[in-house]
């Protein structure tokens, strides 16, 4: 009779411990209410899966005078992603403040932050955040140690950037979807493979063929298109 | 099976994927792919960033001096850090330093490597009195500190001491916190932002004057420098401190019962692993034998409750978090970055059973030279450091640039002018050459050596004719540097025109490299320097030649150079 307590405690113990999401926190009570919530900061950031980003992310709850509102309550939730914290409380100012960890899968993840307003329903702030695979991992190095120079106009202090000392025409971000959206992936590997000219553009663009192999140029490629903002999406064949 | 491990067959995608406390080699999770490449290949492949910088943090941060690491190579991975020697360390710095130190080193230089062991304020007390009590006098300590040069005022010292401490170029291997919190230099050796709050002053004059003579096997090179700056130097150093961080360093008492303690303590938690002390013996297989943690059978792992029950995890944790696995173990907290954590799990993952029994065959070894260079030239550059930042033969550090070749790649006066007064070639670089203040018969003797003993194969001057790189060849060169390779986007040519920052100035390049150097690293860069980013252009011999006859064109002393 002794080990009945005992065993019914296992009993209890068992289920909650299967599941998943552990330790489980008690929801927060809000002690104001905001009417808009947006992002401040940490939106589009790049990072190897599974690994958390290197910023927070950080979201500004305002109230109808455009005022921040402390004390809001923010959730945060995602598929695939996880919050540390998943849901906090707004500080002074307003903001609300979470690490993400990024997912197993590469792709886009999109980070829903939500608060409640006072009447009754939410207002939502949504951002997309890139978990980097294996082959855009290394197009990201690649792209660090050959081309980050010249089309990242704010590269390391160390390596100052040159893109500002470049005669125009100005090289494009990796990011900006807006224009390598346009190109194909085989106009994108020529342009690498074989610099400016081979598109009839300026060689400023000097020619990687042989300094990179293949698969190399595939993967800046593949970080190209994960990092573009807006996103690519592959053309449909036809 | 190998690289991707795994259960193999499974019934439903969840089973063959998902690790489930029943799976003991679950699916190896994408962020640590490359830990697979690592059980056969031990040399740096491209497509391996994270387990090569894995790798290199487990040699950089000091894991091998308490684990045995093999590798599949059979090769053990060996400390590349050098801790300070702590056998005349009453001489360097204070009791109270220790103690507050020993308790956090952080709060001392936010940089600093030495991992927090979580020691109490008695803890602290005892080894601080123990490593006090241990210090012998230096070699440096018999020579005179003070020299008839009197310390400069701390606002002389504040006024002067920054140009002279740029101009010595120490930040290129120290960083300091600047102003907004930043570090600012190089890590190659100790942060400085406190510095005046652990250096006695009479010991920094003879460091700076002879930092061998305290400690034999330091990085720092013994620089020429004279009185006055050793002086100006000491008291800027002196002034950088902050008051406040050693207000709180009260250590206990030291008494024999103390110094017992902390003699106890110093050999329990295998300090002698990193430094030399006196009267404690290096320990012999201090921590665990990491060679095959990568296979380590999840039975034998205790994870903590609420973390994911898979190896990958529990190694990452331990290194994050070492003694929440238990307040009793002895690792200390390392200061490391999320992206460091994962490639030393990385590194750790391909330490498998797999990797250990591999077929020699399958092994791709790597080398591991010892090259120093002999004669008085050779005990010159011992003096001088120069395998500090330099790798010369497979041996030395990676800052500078590799000199196994130096000797096929420069002129004789353009050396010879470069050791008087070196200047860096790359406007974009902080970290730079220092001034040895070399007399010139040190300057001959080094720049004869290199010139004769760092040859490459296929260099002599016969190998590119001479009467070919002519004027008519240089003017063609200088058609195609602008426009159809457009050289002038990462190099200057003329300071007048040309903004490019990428690669070194070529403005004086005529001086400096030989025009057979010059052909040769344009027609394949990455055949002479593996790692450098400038492209290889795939430049037919004629395009080679002609851009080398421009380039030999481009010399400074002429006046007016560039045109």
């Amino acid at each position: 009779m002794r080990r009945l307590p005992r065993i019914l405690l296992v009993l209890f113990i068992l289920p909650s411990a299967c599941r998943k999401n552990l330790p489980v926190t008690p929801p927060l009570t809000p002690r104001a209410f905001g009417t808009q919530i947006a992002e401040q900061s940490g939106g589009k950031q790049a990072s190897g899966v599974g690994a958390r980003l290197a910023d927070p992310v950080v979201v500004q709850v305002n109230g109808a005078d455009g005022n921040g509102v402390p004390g809001a309550l923010v959730a945060f939730h995602g598929t695939g992603l996880t919050f540390n914290p998943g849901q906090i409380l707004t500080d002074d100012s307003g903001q609300a403040s979470t690490v993400v960890q990024l997912g197993d899968i590469s792709g886009n993840y999109q980070v829903v932050a939500e608060t409640p307003k006072s009447g009754g329903g939410t207002v939502m702030a949504s951002f997309r955040e890139v978990a980097l695979g294996y082959q855009e991992k290394v197009g990201k190095e690649v792209s660090e140690k050959y081309c980050t120079m010249c089309h990242d106009p704010e590269s390391t202090p160390e390596r100052v950037s040159n893109f500002d000392n470049l005669a125009p025409p100005s090289p494009h971000l990796f990011s900006d979807g807006s224009v390598l959206n346009g190109m194909t992936d085989t106009d994108l590997i020529k342009i690498i493979a074989d610099g400016g000219p081979a598109l009839g553009k300026s060689p400023q663009t000097p020619a990687y063929r042989t300094t990179l192999t293949p698969a190399e140029i595939r993967a800046v490629v593949a970080y190209i298109r994960a990092i573009s903002d807006p996103p690519y999406s592959v053309p449909p064949a036809k | 099976m190998i690289c991707h491990h795994g259960q193999g067959a499974a019934a439903t995608v969840q089973e063959a994927h998902y690790s489930t406390k029943a799976w003991e080699q679950p699916i190896l999770p994408a962020r640590y792919l490359e830990a697979s490449c690592g059980q056969c290949h031990m040399e740096q492949l491209e497509g391996t960033p994270q387990l090569n910088s894995g790798r290199k943090l487990l040699a950089r941060y000091g894991c091998a001096h308490c684990h045995a690491i093999t590798q599949p190579d059979g090769t053990l991975i060996l400390p590349v850090d050098e801790p300070p020697s702590l056998e005349h360390v009453a001489e360097k710095t204070t009791r109270e330093w220790m103690f507050a130190w020993t308790k956090n080193p952080q709060a001392y230089a936010v940089s600093a490597t030495m991992p927090n062991f979580h020691f109490n304020d008695q803890e602290a007390t005892d080894i601080a009195n123990f490593l006090m009590r241990q210090s012998t006098a230096s070699e440096n300590s018999k020579v005179a500190a003070t020299s008839n040069t009197p310390l400069p005022s701390a606002d002389q010292a504040a006024v002067d001491g920054p140009g002279l401490y740029g101009t010595l170029f120490c930040a290129s291997c120290h960083a300091t916190q600047n102003s907004k919190g930043n570090l600012m230099g190089g890590d190659l050796a100790p942060e400085l932002t406190r510095v005046g709050n652990k250096a006695n002053p009479d010991w920094l004059r003879r460091w700076l004057r002879a930092p061998q003579g305290y400690d034999p096997k330091t990085r720092m090179p013994r620089y020429r420098y004279d009185e006055k700056q050793i002086a100006l130097l000491t008291a800027y150093l002196l002034a950088k401190k902050d008051d406040d961080f050693l207000a709180n360093a009260h250590p206990g008492p030291s008494d024999e019962q103390s110094i017992a303690r902390g003699k106890k303590l110093t050999a329990d938690y295998g300090c002698a692993a990193c430094h030399r002390i006196n009267g404690v013996a290096p320990p012999e297989g201090f921590a665990p034998d990491l060679s095959r943690i990568g296979s380590k059978p999840l039975f034998q792992v205790g994870f903590l409750r609420g973390m994911p029950e898979t190896l990958p995890d529990y190694i990452a944790g331990k290194i994050r978090d070492p003694r929440a696995f238990g307040p009793a173990l002895k690792m200390p907290s390392f200061t490391l970055a999320d992206g460091q954590v994962e490639s030393l799990t990385t590194a750790l993952l391909a330490q498998t059973d797999q990797a250990v029994t591999m077929p020699p065959e399958l092994v791709r070894a790597t080398s591991h030279a010892k090259y120093h260079p002999g004669g008085d030239a050779g005990k010159l550059m011992e003096d001088l450091r120069c395998q500090s930042c330099h790798t010369i033969n497979g041996n030395g550090g990676d800052m500078a640039p590799d000199l196994t070749r130096e000797g096929s790649t420069v002129q004789r006066a353009w050396l010879l002018d470069f050791m008087r007064n070196p200047d860096t070639l790359r406007p974009a670089l902080i970290r730079r050459m220092p001034k040895f203040n070399l007399t010139d018969a040190e300057i001959k003797n080094l720049s004869d050596y290199m010139l004769t003993a760092y040859q490459a194969p296929g260099f002599d001057s016969g190998a590119l004719q001479s009467e070919t790189l002519n004027a008519v060849a240089a003017t063609r060169g200088k058609e195609i540097f602008y426009s159809k390779y457009a050289c002038q986007s990462c190099h200057i040519a003329n300071y007048k025109k040309d903004k490019g920052y990428v690669g070194p100035a070529l403005a004086d390049v005529g001086d400096r490299l030989t025009p057979v150097w010059i052909y040769k690293w344009l027609k394949d860069p990455q055949a002479l320097v593996p790692e450098t980013s400038m492209p290889n252009a795939h430049l037919t011999d004629d395009e080679a030649r002609d851009l080398t006859a421009f380039l030999m064109t481009l010399k400074a002393r002429k006046k007016g150079g560039g045109k």
